[in-house]
């Protein structure tokens, strides 16, 4: 695994990507190691404030060694964020965390799903996926992307590396529903899914692709404190006796975020 | 200029250790730092068998600080020992194991299972966590109940025993004096203090455990005060913690009377911060000319 450090990172610039959602990219030398489905810790600078935010990475360019998040303002850290501009210093922690095992689609028709604000750290992975080579090649590559109504943030911009299917909960755009709905109706091509989003949507895809016969990685999101698998704060129920922990309990910022799903007790 | 500590007739290269729980057995944080560079580690608290925690959220942030609902999840001593312990041999630093348990037994267990262990320099008993339901912090609010688990133990202990002591008591000293006259070889506080947080749009508490330990900087002025009144009570060390973020407030813990201090907390907020702290107490000996550590101790 690559070398984790806490290190200021430049801002590149920031944007509101849509209603409660901000883009924001930052110069890092994490970016050179940073695998897809990964995450970063980012701290406010507030003095009231302790632990890092728990944030996917939804975009590297090494070239520029930037990362992009794309993330949603949920409290008094991220509002913080929000306000951040080009050339401000943000305090990241990362690489952290495990990322989506890309090994395992050679040869297969891979589907990443995402809901909401589970998407943006798939689009790295759609990416990463379509530049695999020869033997490591997967069949076909289809992204999965459910949402709340029309407002299909991200959407077009999977569409450089994969085939890209939408549901809504409206009905506005793409099929009716959740992304197990539109993965059905739209017979999507699939052997294997490496999915992000909110816990419900997860266990579904659990479940659908222990009925199938589809493997399923699927990224987790927990309170977190430390980030690097010292304080045992972010722990998921695991189906067997964990390898570190020794109890059914495995740690998402570490053993995780991504976990096979077969691993996992929903 | 000399940083070296005493406790217990076991020597320390610096006063600054880790506080049990926020720092794992150190492999995490080897990413950071040179585990070489501390005064010791101090593990997270190991029973007698597996634990396997409370459920989720386990952790909270508050003003200046944070919740834990943990619950002492553990892998147990003998894997502890197989891995832990073998993962520190490869150190400069000693070795301080906090040990939990649910009846005085499990704690004997752990101490008997631990005293041929060379890495062990030293034993750290947590009878004041305030997240499990039995055990722990229920020898650790009574007087009479502390004197007698500490006295059991030193029965059994082979290496030097710290009884970790809880501020959520009436009387510290009354606390410190009844570990000292059981037998206790020093003493450590203080562990987190027991805090809630309702999410009010949800209506529900933050932490599944409801109630959790808090830590941070926004407990140091009590932590403060409890070393203090510790330290005057005893003549056994007093290992200082709650709520450390640097160097300065580590020197506060020492001039009220700490003979050793740990970080915390501060680790999640900056995992360098254990080195930071060693180096800025350096440099504050040069700069204020003081040429042993133990010149500012208990200057109050």
């Amino acid at each position: 695994m690559s070398d984790k450090m806490k290190k200021e990172a430049r801002v590149l610039g920031q944007r509101l990507l849509t209603d409660g959602i901000y883009d924001l990219w930052l110069e890092t030398p994490i970016a050179m190691d940073a695998q897809p489905g990964q995450f970063v810790g980012v701290y406010p600078a507030g003095k009231a404030t302790l632990l890092p935010r728990p944030i996917s990475i939804c975009e590297v360019d090494r070239e520029k060694s930037a990362i992009r998040l794309v993330y949603r303002v949920v409290g008094t850290g991220t509002a913080e964020f929000a306000l951040y501009q080009e050339d401000d210093y943000m305090m990241i922690l990362g690489p952290l965390g495990n990322g989506f095992p890309l090994s395992a689609v050679a040869g297969k028709r891979a589907v990443v799903m995402g809901g909401g604000i589970g998407i943006p750290p798939l689009l790295e992975t759609a990416k990463r996926l379509s530049l695999l080579q020869d033997k490591d090649r997967p069949l076909e590559i289809s992204a999965v992307l459910g949402y709340r109504d029309s407002d299909t943030f991200l959407a077009d911009e999977f569409k450089e590396s994969a085939g890209v299917y939408v549901s809504s909960e409206d009905g506005s755009v793409g099929t009716m529903g959740n992304v197990i709905d539109a993965l059905s109706e739209q017979k999507v091509p699939c052997d294997v899914i490496f999915a992000c989003g909110p816990m419900p949507m997860l266990r579904g895809i659990k479940k659908y692709a222990m009925e199938s016969g589809i493997k399923a990685y699927l990224s987790l999101e927990e309170r977190m404190a430390c980030g690097v698998g010292a304080c045992l704060g972010c722990v998921c129920r695991t189906s067997r006796v964990d390898e570190h922990s020794h109890v059914k309990n495995a740690r998402i910022c570490t053993d995780g975020p991504v976990f096979d799903a077969d691993d996992l007790d929903m | 200029m000399n940083t070296a500590v005493e406790i217990a007739g076991i020597s320390f290269k610096n006063p600054v250790m880790t506080a049990s729980g926020t720092f794992g057995s150190g492999m995490e944080y080897s990413d950071f730092v040179d585990l070489n560079r501390l005064g010791a580690v101090v593990t997270k608290g190991v029973a007698n068998v597996p634990w396997e925690g409370n459920p989720v959220p386990r952790v909270a942030e508050v003003y200046g600080g944070m919740l834990n609902a943990i619950g002492l999840q553990n892998p147990g001593v003998d894997v502890f020992a197989g891995r832990d312990l073998k993962f520190l041999e490869n150190f400069d630093t000693r070795v301080i194991v906090n040990v939990c348990g649910k009846t005085v037994e499990d704690y004997l267990e752990v101490v008997e299972r631990l005293s041929d262990e060379k890495r062990v320099d030293m034993l750290e008993i947590n009878v004041s966590c305030p997240n499990v339901k039995e055990g722990a912090i229920a020898f650790g609010q009574k007087a009479d109940a502390l004197f007698n688990i500490t006295k059991e133990i030193k029965k059994k202990a082979r290496q030097p025993v710290i009884m970790k002591l809880s501020p959520n008591v009436t009387s510290i000293a009354e606390m410190a004096k009844a570990a000292e006259a059981a037998g206790a070889d020093a003493i450590s506080l203080i562990n987190t203090i027991t805090g809630m947080k309702i999410d009010i749009y949800k209506r529900k508490f933050v932490l599944a455990n409801r109630t959790g330990g808090m830590s941070g900087p926004a407990i140091k002025p009590i932590a403060v005060r409890m070393v203090y009144e510790a330290s005057h009570a005893v003549s056994i060390p007093v290992i200082g913690m709650g709520g450390i973020a640097n160097a300065e407030d580590a020197i506060e813990f020492i001039m009220a009377g700490a003979t050793a201090i740990a970080v915390g907390a501060m680790n999640f907020h900056n995992p360098y911060a254990t080195v930071e702290v060693i180096e800025g107490i350096e440099r504050f000996m040069s700069e204020q000319h003081i040429e042993n550590i133990s010149d500012i101790r208990a200057v109050l």
